[in-house]
C-alpha cells in the first residue's frame, strides 16, 4: 500500500508500525507536522498522544514511559533539540531506549526554519554532559523518513540507548510516495528491566546516579563497550562509486542534491558518485576509507564542515589515503543548487 | 514476641552499597518519616505491587534504597512528567513524585504546575524545609522572609529575593487536581494527619480519580542550623505562619475514575481503510525527460494544492514524483511557492531552482522567478501581473486571465483550476490530460459537489486558449 505524504507524516507512520506506544511534543517549525499526524494517528489506533508544555518535558516524558517499557518517541527542531540534551544525557546514562526525531533549522539561536545540518555534532558526539552516544540515523526520502524511525526503534531498543533520526526541513516538508511497512512489528519484551508496575516488575530500578566514583567508571566503560558493538550497525549506500575518480560524500538531503549533481557530472565527463552514510553514529568508517581510497572527494553539507571533519577523521582513524577532500556547503537556510555542487566537483578536481 | 516483618520497605538497605538497616539521612530530618508514612499508607491499601516512586533529585535520591516497590529515579524538577509518562503508560500504576522544595517550586515549577492542571493521575508529596538540603543549606523557593541562607546570607530579602512560594495556594487555582493539602511532620499529632493525607492522596490513585497533592512541612536541622527539636519548632513556629496547615480541596468523593480506552483498529486496518484509492507504484522509464516544475503566487490561491494535482497525475502515470513547499513565516507572510519534480526514475534533488515549468499568480513571485526558468521552458503567468521583467530568450511566456476567468464563473478560489487547464492545454507537464483529471476529481473527494464545478471551469479555460492562444 502507498500513500503520498510529507516526510514528517512518514515519521509518524514509521513509529506506529514499530510499536511506538506513545508521542510527546511540543510543537515547532518545520517538525510540527509530526505531532499534527501523531495527535491523529496515535489515538486512532489506541496509542497515546500528549503535546507536553515544553521539550524538556517532553524528553522527560519518553523517558519515564521508556522506564515503563513502552515504546515511545518525540520530535522536535533545533531549539527544542537543544533543551532535550540533559534528558537524553539521562536516557542514556538509566539505558533507555527511545526516538527522538530532529528535524534540524537553521541556527544558531532563534536562526530562521529553514534547511540546515548545523545539528550535527551536537546528535553524533554526544550532545549533552557526560561520555555518552546515541544512535543517529539520516534519512534522504520520504521513504527512508518511515523506514528508519522504524529502524531507530530496533536499534534504540538493541543497544538501550536514545537513537536520533536526523533530518532537515527540506526533508519533513516535501511529499513523496511512501510504501508502508507490511506489518507492525511485534513488542519487544521490557520485563526484565523496566518498572510495569507489577509484583514482577517492582524490584526493577531505573536511575543513572553511582555515587561511587569507582561504580560511576564501571557504569561508563560498560557504556563505551556498548557504544563499540553498535559499530556493526553502520550503513551506507554508495551510488555510482565503483568507478569514480570523483566522490561526494553527503547525508541526508545533501544526498539527494549530489546525487543529480553526480549525474550531471558524469554527462559533462567527470566520473563522479555518491558515498551516503544511512547511520552517522556508528559511523561506516570503514566503507567511507575503502571508497574513497585513491580517489578524491567532496564533501557536501548545510552546515561549517561539521560532517567535513568526521569525513577527515574517518579517513585519518581507518587510514585510507584520498587525495583531496573538498567541501561545498551553505548554511543559515540556504540550500545549495546542483550546479554549486558541479562546479565545486570541478573546483576540487582541478586541486 | 515475634519480631514484626517489614513490609514496603527493604528490610536491609543493600542498594547502598552497605548492609545497613540505618538511612543516610540526619537526625531529626523529615524524610525519614515521611518515606514510612507513604510505606505504611502504600502497604495498608494494598497497592505495593502497583507503585511507582519517581525518585527526586536531593537528599532524597535515594528513596529507592528503601522503598520495595517500583523506582524511577528524575533529573531535577522533572519528576512530574516522568510521572505524567507512566501514568499514561501505565494506567493501572499508583505513581508518587516525591520532590522538595527546589526542585518542584523552583527548576520544576512548571512541570508541576501543567501537570496539576491535566490532572495527571499521580500522588505528589511535596516536602517544604524552606532550605535546599544535599546542594547545601542555599535559598530555596520556600525560605522564610529574613532567613539566612548559604545564598542569602544577610537574610531573604523580599525586594531582591521575591517571596516564599505558597505552592498549595497556587496550585489551588486550578481546576483539575482533585485533593490538596498542607501538613507537616514536626511532632506527632502533626504526623497523623500527615499520614491521613498520604493515604487519602494514595486512595485517590488506587481508585484512579486523578491528581492529588500533599504539602509536607518537614525539618532539616543540617541546613537550618539548629538541633533537632529547635528544627522541629521552628516548623511549628515560623513556617506555619507562612505555611498554613490544612486541606484546601478534597474533591474525591465526587470524583470519577477514569474512563478505559476505546478499542480501535490495529495500524494496518487503519491505514487500508484511509486510503480510498491505490496509485501504482512509480516505474523507470529511461526516454521520459525529467521535468522540473515550480508554483508560485499569494497564500489563499491554491498554489500548493495545485502542485500536489500535478504530482498526484504524475504519480498515477507511473512518475516518480516529488513536491516540496515553502513553508513556515514565508507561507504565512502571504506568498507561497511549491516546487514539483516529474521523473522517469528516482528524483536527486527535490528543490527546484531552475524550473522548466513556472506558474505564476502574482508580481512578486513573477519578479523573483521568471528569470531562473531554463530555456525551451515555459512561464504561465496571470494576466493582472504586468510584465515588468523579460523572461530568458528561448523561455515561452503565456499570460492567462485565471483569476478573471474564475470570478467571472462565480468561483474565485478556483483559479488554481483555470492554471491547472493552461498546463493541460500546453501539454507542458508530459502528462495526459485524462490523469491530470482524475487527480483533480480526486482531490474533491471530500466535496463531490465542487467535483462537475471544476469540470465546468477546465472547458471555460481551454475555450479561452483555444479563441486567445490558438492552443
Amino acid at each position: 500500500m502507498t500513500k503520498f505524504v510529507k516526510g514528517n507524516e512518514a515519521v509518524v507512520i514509521g513509529a506506529l508500525y514499530a510499536g511506538c506506544d506513545v508521542y510527546f511534543g511540543y510543537p515547532i517549525t518545520p517538525a510540527s507536522e509530526i505531532a499534527h499526524a501523531a495527535a491523529r494517528w496515535f489515538p486512532s489506533v489506541g496509542r497515546e498522544f500528549l503535546q507536553a508544555e515544553c521539550e524538556t518535558a517532553s524528553i522527560y516524558m519518553v523517558y519515564g514511559a521508556a522506564a515503563a517499557g513502552r515504546l515511545s518517541m518525540t520530535a522536535t527542531s533545533g531549539p527544542g533539540m537543544s533543551l532535550m540534551q540533559e534528558g537524553i544525557s539521562y536516557m542514556a546514562g538509566a539505558n533507555l531506549p527511545g526516538v527522538i526525531v530532529n528535524i534540524m533549522r537553521a541556527g544558531p539561536g532563534l536562526g530562521n526554519v529553514y534547511p540546515e545540518q548545523g545539528d550535527y555534532n551536537q546528535a553524533v558526539k554526544g550532545g549533552g554532559h557526560g561520555n555518552y552516544q546515541c544512535v543517529v540515523l539520516a534519512p534522504a526520502s520520504v521513504q527512508e523518513m518511515c523506514d528508519l524511525t522504524l529502524r531507530a526503534f530496533e536499534l534504540s531498543f538493541r543497544y538501550m540507548t536514545p537513537a536520533i533520526v536526523l533530518a532537515d526541513g527540506l526533508l519533513g516538508q516535501m511529499m513523496e510516495t511512501l510504501v508502508l511497512p507490511e506489518h507492525e512489528q511485534p513488542r519487544p519484551d521490557t520485563s526484565a528491566w523496566a518498572v510495569h508496575a507489577t509484583p514482577e516488575t517492582r524490584k526493577n530500578l531505573i536511575t543513572s546516579i553511582y555515587l561511587d566514583a569507582p561504580a560511576q567508571e564501571a557504569h561508563n566503560l560498560r557504556l563505551q563497550a556498548k557504544y563499540a558493538a553498535m559499530k556493526a550497525d553502520a550503513c551506507h549506500e554508495a551510488y555510482l562509486c565503483d568507478d569514480a575518480e570523483m566522490v561526494l560524500v553527503a547525508y541526508g538531503i545533501c544526498s539527494r542534491i549530489a546525487r543529480t549533481a553526480a549525474e550531471a557530472l558524469r554527462a559533462s565527463g567527470v566520473k563522479a558518485g555518491v558515498f551516503r552514510p544511512l547511520t552517522l553514529n556508528p559511523f561506516p568508517a570503514e566503507a567511507l576509507s575503502a571508497t574513497l581510497l585513491g580517489r578524491r572527494a567532496m564533501v557536501v553539507e548545510l552546515s561549517a564542515g561539521q560532517f567535513y571533519n568526521d569525513v577527515i577523521l574517518a579517513l585519518a582513524t581507518v587510514g585510507g589515503r584520498c587525495q583531496e577532500v573538498g567541501l561545498c556547503n551553505r548554511m543559515g537556510g540556504m540550500v545549495m543548487t546542483v550546479d554549486d555542487v558541479v562546479e565545486a566537483a570541478c573546483a576540487t578536481m582541478r586541486k | 514476641m515475634t519480631e514484626k516483618k517489614t513490609v514496603g520497605m527493604y528490610e536491609v538497605f543493600c542498594r547502598s552499597g552497605k548492609q545497613t538497616r540505618a538511612t543516610h539521612y540526619c537526625a531529626g530530618c523529615g524524610h525519614g518519616i515521611i518515606h514510612k508514612l507513604i510505606t505504611e499508607a502504600m502497604v495498608e491499601l494494598g497497592i505495593q505491587d502497583r507503585t511507582v516512586i519517581v525518585n527526586p533529585i536531593g537528599c532524597a535520591v535515594f528513596g529507592y534504597y528503601y522503598w520495595d516497590c517500583g523506582n524511577v529515579g528524575a533529573a531535577h524538577g522533572r519528576a512530574p512528567a516522568v510521572g505524567t509518562a507512566i501514568n499514561r503508560v501505565r494506567r493501572d500504576a499508583v505513581v508518587v513524585s516525591y520532590q522538595g522544595d527546589g526542585d518542584l517550586g523552583a527548576i520544576g515549577f512548571n512541570n508541576t504546575f501543567q501537570a496539576a492542571s491535566r490532572g495527571e493521575h499521580m500522588a505528589v508529596f511535596f516536602v517544604n524545609n524552606a532550605i535546599y538540603g544535599m546542594t547545601g543549606g542555599q535559598m530555596a523557593p520556600t525560605t522564610l522572609e529574613g532567613m539566612k541562607t548559604a545564598t542569602s546570607p544577610f537574610g531573604r530579602d523580599p525586594l531582591t529575593a521575591g517571596y516564599p512560594l505558597r505552592v498549595c495556594e497556587v496550585l489551588n487555582q486550578l481546576k483539575a487536581p482533585v485533593f490538596i493539602e498542607r501538613v507537616s511532620v514536626a511532632d506527632t499529632r502533626r504526623i497523623m494527619q500527615a499520614k491521613r493525607a498520604i493515604r487519602k492522596a494514595l486512595e485517590i490513585q488506587r481508585d484512579g480519580k486523578g491528581y492529588a497533592f500533599v504539602e509536607l512541612i518537614s525539618p532539616c536541622p543540617t541546613n537550618m542550623g539548629l538541633d533537632s527539636v529547635k528544627a522541629a519548632l521552628f516548623c511549628v513556629e515560623q513556617m506555619e505562619k507562612e505555611f498554613p496547615l490544612g486541606c484546601l480541596r478534597d474533591e474525591s468523593a465526587a470524583a470519577c475514575a477514569r474512563a478505559p480506552l476505546p478499542a480501535a483498529p490495529a495500524v494496518n486496518e487503519y491505514f487500508c481503510d484511509m486510503e480510498q484509492h491505490q496509485a501504482p507504484m512509480a516505474e523507470e522509464d529511461a526516454g521520459f525527460h525529467e521535468l522540473r516544475l515550480k508554483f508560485t503566487g499569494f497564500g489563499g490561491q491554491g498554489i500548493l494544492s495545485l502542485g500536489i494535482c500535478v504530482a498526484e497525475a504524475a504519480r498515477l502515470e507511473k512518475r516518480y514524483t516529488t513536491w516540496f513547499p515553502s513553508y513556515g513565516p514565508e507561507q504565512r507572510g502571504g506568498s507561497a511557492a511549491c516546487s514539483v519534480v516529474i521523473s522517469g526514475r528516482p528524483i536527486g534533488s527535490p528543490s527546484v531552482d531552475r524550473p522548466d515549468v513556472l506558474v505564476c499568480m502574482n508580481q512578486p513571485s513573477y519578479e523573483r522567478f521568471a528569470k531562473d526558468v531554463k530555456p525551451g521552458g515555459t512561464v504561465i503567468v496571470d494576466a493582472t501581473v504586468p510584465l515588468t521583467v523579460a523572461a530568458p530568450e528561448g523561455v515561452r511566456v503565456v499570460s492567462m486571465p485565471a483569476i478573471d476567468l474564475a470570478i467571472k464563473m462565480g468561483v474565485p478560489k478556483a483559479a488554481n483550476t483555470m492554471m491547472l487547464a493552461a498546463l493541460a492545454k500546453l501539454g507542458v507537464t508530459g502528462l495526459s490530460n485524462e490523469h491530470l483529471l482524475t487527480a483533480l476529481d480526486a482531490s474533491f473527494k471530500g466535496k463531490p459537489a465542487l467535483v462537475e464545478k471544476n469540470r465546468l471551469l477546465l472547458s471555460e479555460a481551454e475555450a479561452w486558449m483555444e479563441k486567445n492562444l490558438n492552443v
